[in-house]
């Protein structure tokens, strides 16, 4: 399999083509996704319709892709957010050493002991819920995993015989960590970014089920499959099908693509 | 011998501290909060209807003037002699509500983890010995697609198929609607906390799948595996590779404890099952701080639990390990 190179970054380009069209089509779609009429509510799904209506007839289509260039978004920016967290924690923690160093090791045992749904539902109170709230919860809980690996990388390179040598020629440390350091932890960095994007979204979808994101008045993923628990026993199985199927697959694309960019950086397994 | 018990003190020093540090993160979060527990619980209407001395009385009921320092330390005294305080939703003590609402939810937890644990790691182990081969590329891809599914979405699937289309099981709470306590069953229980528990298992899966493949792949592809083929050995799955899966099994198997709660969150809202994870929504939406404050210190105690149990079992599985701890 000489061509996985070629392969996955198909693969990812692609899914950024798609990332990118779900934002705009959510922005385009935002109006349709929130207007209301009562002539066509309830309807299964239709050449019209392909997602159905809800019981105030609005496009669920409209809703979904409106609802899922939220997540996508919310997504986006706490896995960025979370992951240059665990790259500044992780490089501190391991070329600081000493109280740092246990500092930061101890904070990622208390934040992995508790729950992630629990701890972002903390943290999301302690914003006063919403969108601040979720995206701060989900950004300050999915760092530790990332800054543990960083810090492993980092331990290793200090000992490296380039890094060792321009210490002892007296590069200053800023120039040291930026031009010696940061290279080396790049790969890394992207492919943990990319792997915190499903979790990131995932756990957003769940808080926002949950009640402690997103207000109802926005058309997210989680509000729309929470809205449909309420219709489920009435049979309308669209209302929860679609959008979750939708989510699903926005997910699985980034898991794959963050799946393969983790086997090509790995030197065990790039050659296969 | 007392180097383990050593160990173990060191263990048990460090999960305290950890604790410590959860249940003073967790309350400085919940003190931050913007909510007004009056404006959640009572509404702003009732409180405009109220004298001004219902209203001081609410507020000391839920401790909205006392300083933040002298609340936990009176918590945390309370805490050290088993006492978790009042929940102010339900109005019983904290441990009473935790130990009714665990118990309802335990054999849900435990149901789960044995069950994603034993498939995680038989399909992980089929996965890995074919490695490259259409059963290893199923197993993958269904733990990738898996792995992408959100919890409770799967489990609002399973209700629309089982309990709405089929009508073969209910479609919520623990117990049949309006039946005295005593007169359920406790096939009716099994009935009702069998698509909880389902969802719960199917969920945990895929992670614990696709680490141990990894392993094996890993072992599969060591020296003495191939020594082992050269010469001729039969039955290398069973006398090398789950010997030296075992320990990193034994880490995924404990390590999953935390996402199997974290799970039960979401699927307990979706089923209305009044367990452990349902009492921990009710109480962030309602702004009852102690019983959150309860729950989340009870769940990573069970989580550091869970670690420590793995670190201690490290020694029963490898004998390299205990040897190791014998010398040092």
């Amino acid at each position: 399999m000489s061509n996985r190179r070629k392969s996955t970054l198909i693969w990812l380009s692609l899914s950024g083509v798609l990332l990118c069209a779900v934002v705009l089509a959510g922005a385009l779609l935002g109006e349709r996704a929130i207007t209301a009429d009562f002539t066509r509510k309830n309807l299964p799904p239709c050449p019209a319709f392909p997602f159905g209506t809800d019981w105030m007839g609005r496009d669920m289509l409209a809703r979904t892709v409106a609802g899922l260039s939220l997540s996508i978004r919310v997504g986006a920016l706490t896995a960025l957010a979370s992951a240059v967290l665990a790259l500044a924690l992780g490089t501190a923690s391991a070329a600081l050493g000493g109280w740092v160093d246990g500092a930061v090791s101890w904070t990622i045992d208390l934040v992995m002991g508790i729950p992630h749904i629990l701890l972002i539902i903390l943290i999301s109170i302690a914003c006063g819920r919403g969108l601040w709230g979720v995206t701060a919860g989900v950004a300050l809980s999915h760092w530790p995993a990332l800054a543990r690996l960083v810090r492993g990388e980092v331990l290793q390179l200090r000992e490296a015989p380039w890094l060792r040598m321009s210490r002892r020629l007296g590069v200053p440390p800023g120039r040291l960590l930026w031009n010696h350091l940061l290279p080396h932890l790049l790969p890394q960095f992207l492919t943990g970014l990319i792997l915190q994007f499903p979790h990131a979204i995932l756990h957003e979808a769940g808080v926002t089920f949950l009640g402690f994101g997103l207000s109802p008045e926005q058309p997210a993923i989680g509000v729309i499959l929470s809205e449909s628990m309420g219709y489920l026993a009435a049979g309308r199985w669209w209302l929860a099908l679609f959008p979750g199927l939708a989510l699903v697959g926005v997910v699985a694309l980034f898991a794959l693509v963050g799946e393969r960019l983790r086997l090509l950086l790995a030197p065990a397994s790039a050659q296969e | 011998m007392s180097h383990r018990l050593q160990f173990t003190v060191k263990k048990l020093i460090r999960m305290a501290l950890l604790l410590l540090g959860v249940s003073l993160t967790a309350f400085l979060l919940m003190d931050a909060s913007p909510l007004d527990p009056l404006q959640t619980n009572v509404g702003q209407a009732a409180l405009g209807a109220m004298s001004p001395e219902q209203v001081a009385r609410l507020e000391a009921y839920w401790g909205v003037n006392t300083p933040a320092a002298e609340r936990y330390l009176s918590w945390l005294g309370g805490a050290l002699r088993g006492d978790l305080g009042v929940s102010l939703l339900y109005r019983r003590p904290v441990l009473e509500v935790i130990g009714q609402r665990l118990s309802a939810s335990l054999g849900l937890l435990i149901f789960a983890w044995a069950l994603s644990g034993a498939l995680g790691l038989a399909l992980g182990i089929l996965a890995g010995a074919s490695r490259g081969r259409w059963t290893d590329r199923l197993i993958r891809g269904g733990c990738l697609l898996l792995s992408s599914t959100p919890a409770f979405w799967l489990a609002l699937l399973l209700l629309i198929v089982f309990s709405v289309w089929l009508r073969v099981l209910p479609i919520g709470l623990a117990v049949p609607i309006g039946a005295a306590a005593d007169s359920v069953t406790l096939l009716e229980r099994l009935r009702h906390a069998l698509l909880p528990a389902v969802t719960l298992s199917i969920t945990g899966v895929s992670g614990i799948a696709l680490h141990t493949r990894e392993k094996v792949v890993d072992v599969l592809d060591s020296d003495y595996i191939l020594f082992a083929r050269a010469r001729g050995e039969e039955r290398i799955l069973r006398r090398h590779v789950l010997r030296n899966v075992a320990l990193p099994a034994l880490t995924l198997q404990f390590a999953s404890i935390g996402e199997i709660i974290g799970g039960s969150v979401l699927v307990e809202q979706v089923f209305s099952y009044p367990g452990l994870g349902q009492a921990a929504v009710s109480a962030g939406l309602g702004g009852d701080m102690p019983l959150l404050l309860g729950i989340t210190v009870t769940t990573a105690a069970i989580v550091f639990g869970g670690n420590l149990a793995a670190d201690l079992l490290y020694g029963v599985v490898d004998p390299r390990i205990r040897r190791g701890a014998a010398r040092g």
